[in-house]
């Protein structure tokens, strides 16, 4: 069953901020929130939770960390030991400082890289994926807010939102 | 405006008593006679018992001369040896105060470096911690003096701090003939004073400006640029004095060995310091009551700083360290060698200090707001910053001879008592809200 959602163009962060502080005070359900960049804080202000994506960037750093760890031990102590510099310890604690620029790079590059391939997923973003975005302005200079007419009256409803400052409003069937 | 508690003032005051007593009982019972040192070690080796060993095998003593001195010794069955130990352990509590004086100078001297940033960066967030900063460089003119008065007394060698400062040693020493031309008693001073009156002097006209901005009128920010164009100026000043005061103050201890990140790496030292402070007593003021427009929004930003450079330190050590381990040129490494096999816990234990405890503390987002994290890893970054000037300072001056005795612990407390009582003495010069800075309500409304 289509649903009827209400599209609220703003031209102002700060405006869009004020709004969206609003509109969940009047007890509307705000379903997303489209900006040309990300907005400082907006998730807070959404009531949003908290992302996960620090937590496993913490534990791709410890893999790449452990990746480097097991890598190098394996190859410049027990498959090919060699004497670089005059020391031949044949011991990983002994060699260690020489090694920390690449446990200090591979725990970087995983946590970056799967970090953000992570990210790409949770967002449901693949190459050739259509834009979700319902209006191109978005991508340029305006912000828009939809929210979810659900039972609310619309007139009511769009008059609550001009007077949050939107500069204007759509009534939009929604698949 | 803020008024200082008589229980706070009390608490310093008997700091810098039982300090100055300590102090005084330190280099009182410093061993005066070859003797003396004999009977130090005799009655330590008894307390031992069963691990006689560990002090019967001495060689290597840390200084540039350990090669020469070991031979020495062996011709003269040990009595050079008593002799050296006895210099070491005469040398410990001017060593000892060395340390707790420049440790406490530079915390102040890392905020005025970080509050000239703030100006120059035109930073938004941090005026309403400007107060607070500024009370803490107000160490920086009796630390600064006092360090002057030892630096002095140091570089015409009435103690024996600088082995270059000892005509004897220099006489002997090719390599210190060398850089003679630099590390000389009056050129030291000359250099100390030098740097020491442009940071003052940059201080005095910083606080200046800042109290007179409070007292203009409404728009008017005259005494505000000439804020930014001052503390522009003192910055280019300060990062080449800096560096400077990092070789004469603390690397020419090692006359012999040089390092050429090592003033990056006593700034980085002294900048943690310096931000760690203030978020502690940013920390203790709201606990009063006071700074009531701080919120922990500005917190989290100082934690960041805490945790971001405390990491910059251990890039610089590491970067130090590793390249000189791993070319392992003899002049360079017994630096670290020494450290390592005479030193072993203080050097390996101010990195879980000073690098691994930050960086797991301060990595979540939420801990850097909470005042019980901030202050947790505060207290364990000025530890481990104490423990990296030790570092520094007493390998080349006692040698092996170290521990952390009645003269540490006493130049310590003594500094700290002075610390407190002329930071939170400052405090209540001015009112706590620099309100005429142009950025003080931006500031107010600071919020991640």
């Amino acid at each position: 069953m289509a649903s009827k959602v209400i599209h609220a163009l703003y031209i102002d962060d700060d405006v869009l901020m004020d709004a969206v502080k609003k509109t969940r005070a009047a007890h509307y359900h705000i379903e997303e929130v489209y900006t040309p960049f990300p907005v400082h804080g907006l998730d807070k202000i959404m009531g949003l939770p908290h992302t996960k994506l620090a937590i496993a960037s913490f534990m791709y750093g410890c893999v790449g960390l452990t990746v480097a760890i097991t890598m190098m031990n394996f190859i410049m102590i027990e498959d090919w030991p060699q004497n670089i510099g005059g020391k031949p310890s044949f011991s990983y604690i002994e060699n260690m400082p020489a090694f920390v620029p690449i446990m200090f790079e591979l725990t970087v590059f995983f946590a970056a890289h799967l970090m953000v391939i992570t990210f790409y997923m949770r967002s449901k973003l693949w190459p050739f994926k259509e834009a979700e975005n319902p209006d191109v302005r978005t991508t340029d200079d305006h912000f828009l807010m939809e929210i979810d007419v659900a039972n609310h009256d619309v007139v009511e409803m769009s008059n609550f939102l001009a007077e949050t400052g939107a500069v204007e409003i759509n009534l939009v069937d929604k698949e | 405006m803020y008024t200082l508690p008589s229980k706070l003032r009390l608490f310093s005051i008997v700091l810098m008593v039982v300090g100055a007593i300590g102090l005084v009982a330190g280099f009182v019972s410093a061993p005066s006679t070859v003797g003396d040192v004999k009977e130090l070690l005799a009655s330590h080796h008894d307390s031992h018992g069963a691990s006689k060993k560990d002090h019967d095998v001495v060689d290597g003593h840390g200084t540039s001369d350990s090669a020469e001195a070991h031979e020495s010794a062996d011709a003269h069955g040990g009595d050079a040896h008593y002799e050296h130990v006895l210099h070491q352990l005469q040398n410990k509590p001017w060593a000892a105060l060395y340390i707790a004086a420049f440790f406490f100078f530079m915390i102040s001297l890392g905020v005025l470096a970080f509050y000239a940033i703030q100006f120059a960066a035109q930073a938004g967030w941090s005026p309403v911690l400007f107060r607070v900063m500024e009370a803490i460089t107000a160490y920086l003119v009796p630390g600064g003096i006092i360090m002057f008065v030892i630096l002095a007394l140091s570089g015409f060698h009435v103690n024996h701090l600088f082995t270059w400062a000892d005509p004897a040693v220099v006489e002997h020493d090719a390599l210190i003939q060398g850089k003679s031309g630099w590390l000389n008693g009056t050129g030291f001073v000359i250099r100390a004073a030098v740097f020491l009156g442009g940071w003052i002097t940059y201080r005095h006209f910083a606080i200046k400006f800042s109290r007179n901005q409070d007292e203009a009128d409404k728009g008017d920010i005259t005494w505000h640029k000439k804020s930014f164009k001052i503390a522009a100026g003192f910055l280019v000043f300060f990062i080449y004095t800096e560096s400077m005061m990092s070789w004469d103050w603390i690397m020419s201890f090692d006359p012999h060995w040089f390092s050429t990140l090592f003033g990056w790496y006593v700034f980085a030292g002294l900048f943690v310091c310096g931000i760690t402070t203030i978020a502690l007593i940013t920390i203790y003021l709201k606990s009063q009551g006071y700074l009531e427009f701080v919120n922990n929004s500005h917190l989290h930003d100082l934690a960041k700083f805490m945790f971001g450079i405390s990491i910059f330190w251990t890039y610089l050590w590491f970067s130090q360290f590793m390249l000189i381990w791993y070319s392992n040129i003899p002049e360079e490494v017994t630096y670290f060698v020494t450290r390592i096999e005479d030193y072993n816990l203080p050097f390996f234990g101010m990195l879980l200090m000073n690098f691994l405890f930050p960086l797991l503390i301060l990595m979540n987002s939420d801990f850097k707001r909470m005042n019980w994290f901030i202050v947790m890893a505060g207290v364990v970054i000025l530890c481990g910053h104490y423990v990296d000037v030790f570092n520094m300072v007493m390998p080349a001056t006692v040698g092996q001879s170290w521990f952390i005795g009645l003269s540490e612990i006493s130049s310590v407390l003594l500094f700290l008592g002075l610390f407190l009582f002329v930071v939170f003495g400052a405090l209540t010069k001015a009112p706590l809200l620099a309100k005429g800075n142009p950025y003080i309500e931006e500031s107010k409304h600071y919020h991640y």
